[in-house]
């Protein structure tokens, strides 16, 4: 039996695999491969924030003493059960430590979040190259970054050394299918500064929050930035450090279930109003969220730290190759014309 | 590469687009913008290039990896003097915005180039063992592409690279410009459209059928990049995909849900589409969504013999009305 097999017998196990051309979280199944050569298509995100999920389910009925009022029984729908997630990316659980400062802030704990974050586990495996996308080391982060994990896994000559990064870990990785593996832990090291070797010098992004605000009412900028966005969700979805949801009440006749579902800010209806009015009517305004959120609005209230792990989805996966590192460095960059400000 | 051939094709390729930068130069004075084509974050992808001042014209760039159809730009920046650039197949989208009324033929200046096809990045990533995350460097001729990544080598042939509209591409000049840079290669052939993939799949049983769409739309991730990048999904920021009211589609994470979107854009495409194939193209999980168009037009092409975006003057046929249909034999009453 392998481990992966082993964990399966008491968590819900997901791992990449191929579905179609893209490499996707998915159950483990031991009949089926798994592809842990190269960073997943998609993140394993929906693991502790679900594509869709359901908060809670409610009935009408009318109350029998007084037919005109409505009475509505509601029952929460707390998730249930453990799950360790094998083969993510350091990017990828490094995005959940951005969720942390949101969803499990002291003054409003999301629920629903924390029961999967303290219930999942990950186990995530160093990268040996970045790819050309790649950009951990501009935001604070390295392809042997465990920030988030409870297991690091670094490939060597025959298999993989596992350290743990948590009591969560360290319990995973009492398993009698492994061995020590304290004698290899100066090759570990070796994998972890090979890979770093491969990253050229970051940018210095400890002006980007300011030089985005210097930029936010320059809509000729973000026209420029956006002209080719197509302001479809795929770099939302992609990405490890995006939180955002909606909230909806899909109902038929007198039951229903409340969603919350993946949200994004490239999208016509994020903050539409009410009213009708929207205070990000075009693309460009969108993509100026975008990456302002990311690179701006967080760090400025959470202790500096950007929201973006780095990963690069956004670029690769984006239908029309937009650089979110070009935007950022061209914030950086642009001197305001004279006379304007 | 020591292919003669390849090299002198080649420098037509460099030839023509120079002549496309000079077309472009001459009308840059009169129009806010040129859409194009340049480099992008790899020598394996180019990304769509908007051209505002001379100094833009320079970083143009033509090639087999000038995949985007640009032509769903137009609709966004109505009112304004766009210049844009066309393969065959852009031109034809260009050619239905037309007939719809959705963009003014004054407004646009299209530039025509000869085509000979552009890469499906996904047989490449296929033929490169799944990987195409560290492309250190790429070149093309008309009969190869040579990459390294990782320290590899690989020569791989451009027929087999190109995307399927392209090995079955029978306009590959605009079929509508204003410039047109380089030699036409002029039209191939008459036959009609090839819809030998739909007929090997309408020929599964319909539970294979089914659940052939029910695996592969489990990884949706909603993302609507395939209408998104649709040049004739001109509804934008009021589609039914996201209505609320009237309440088409559910939130819940649901294959029927996302299938149903599928249907919509196919139904809305119907006699409309040109199969570009931006829908799959730009799915960024890699879901085979442009069959559903192909299998519409197809029937379109059966019951009116009518191709989209070949001919400026003509309706599509769902856009207009005969009192008697000669294939459709309406109920008795």
């Amino acid at each position: 039996m392998s481990w992966l097999e082993e964990l399966a017998r008491e968590n819900k196990v997901f791992a990449p695999r191929y579905e179609g051309d893209a490499v996707i979280f998915a159950p483990f199944d031991p009949k089926q491969e798994i592809s842990i050569k190269h960073a997943a298509t998609m993140p394993p995100k929906k693991t502790v924030f679900p594509q869709s999920e359901k908060l809670v389910d409610f009935t009408y009925s009318k109350d029998p003493e007084n037919l005109s009022r409505i009475l509505i029984e509601a029952k929460e729908i707390l998730p249930k059960g453990t799950t360790v997630v094998f083969g993510s990316r350091p990017c990828d659980v490094r995005g959940f430590t951005m969720f942390d400062r949101v969803y499990l802030a002291e003054k409003t704990t999301d629920v629903y979040y924390k029961a999967r974050r303290e219930n999942t586990s990950f186990i995530t495996l160093a990268c040996e190259k970045p790819e050309t996308t790649c950009f951990c080391h501009w935001v604070d982060s390295s392809p042997s970054d465990a920030s988030g994990s409870d297991v690091l896994a670094t490939p060597i000559e025959d298999g993989y050394v596992l350290e743990p990064f948590s009591e969560k870990g360290q319990k995973l990785l009492t398993s009698s299918l492994l061995e020590n593996g304290e004698r290899w832990i100066l090759e570990v090291k070796d994998v972890h500064e090979n890979a770093a070797g491969f990253l050229a010098n970051a940018p210095d992004l400890s002006q980007a929050p300011q030089k985005l605000l210097d930029v936010f009412d320059n809509m000729e900028f973000w026209e420029n930035a956006a002209a080719k966005c197509l302001s479809c969700g795929a770099c939302t979805y992609l990405c490890p450090s995006c939180y955002c949801f909606n909230i909806t009440d899909e109902t038929t006749g007198m039951k229903g279930t409340r969603f919350r579902s993946w949200d994004n800010c490239m999208s016509a209806q994020f903050t539409m109003e009410a009213s009708g009015h929207n205070p990000r009517p075009t693309k460009a305004h969108r993509l100026k969220n975008r990456v302002g959120h990311k690179f701006s609005y967080y760090p400025a209230i959470h202790d500096g730290v950007i929201s973006c792990c780095g990963c690069g989805r956004c670029i690769k996966s984006c239908p029309v190759g937009i650089d979110i590192r070009e935007i950022v460095q061209e914030a950086i960059n642009h001197e305001p014309a004279i006379g304007k400000e | 590469m020591g292919n003669p051939r390849s090299e002198s094709n080649k420098g037509d390729q460099v030839k023509f687009q120079e002549e496309l930068k000079d077309n472009i130069r001459k009308a840059l004075p009169e129009l806010d913008v040129v859409i194009g084509w340049c480099g992008s974050f790899d020598p394996l992808h180019a990304t769509p290039h908007f051209m505002r001042r001379e100094e833009d014209i320079d970083k143009l760039e033509i090639s087999p990896l000038s995949v985007h159809n640009l032509a769903t730009y137009l609709p966004g920046l109505r009112g304004k003097k766009v210049g844009i650039v066309v393969k065959g197949c852009d031109s034809r989208s260009v050619v239905e915005l037309l007939q719809e009324n959705l963009i003014n033929r004054e407004d646009i200046t299209i530039f025509g180039f000869p085509c000979t096809g552009v890469v499906d990045q996904s047989k490449i990533k296929k033929a490169l063992g799944g990987h195409t995350g560290n492309i250190e460097f790429c070149d093309m001729s008309e009969s190869v592409i040579v990459i390294k990544s990782e320290d590899k080598a690989y020569t791989l042939p451009m027929a087999e690279m190109l995307a399927d509209k392209c090995s079955s591409c029978r306009y590959p000049d605009a079929v509508i410009s204003d410039y047109f840079a380089g030699e036409k290669i002029g039209n191939k052939g008459e036959e009609d459209a090839d819809y030998a993939a739909v007929e090997t799949f309408e020929n599964l049983s319909v539970p294979e059928r089914f659940g052939y769409w029910l695996k592969e739309f489990d990884r949706c991730i909603r993302c609507y990049a395939c209408r998104n990048a649709c040049p004739l999904c001109v509804c934008r920021d009021h589609c039914a995909a996201e209505s609320r009211d009237p309440h088409w589609l559910s939130q819940e994470n649901n294959v029927r849900d996302k299938l149903m979107f599928q249907v919509i854009h196919a139904y809305h495409l119907a006699g409309r589409c040109t199969e570009c194939g931006e829908c799959q193209r730009a799915c960024p999980v890699d879901i085979p969504v442009l069959m559903f168009k192909q299998k519409m037009n197809k029937e379109i092409r059966d019951t009116f013999q009518y191709e989209a975006g070949v001919d400026p003057e003509a309706t599509p046929p769902l856009l207009s009305f005969k009192m008697k249909e000669e294939n459709i034999t309406e109920k008795v009453w």
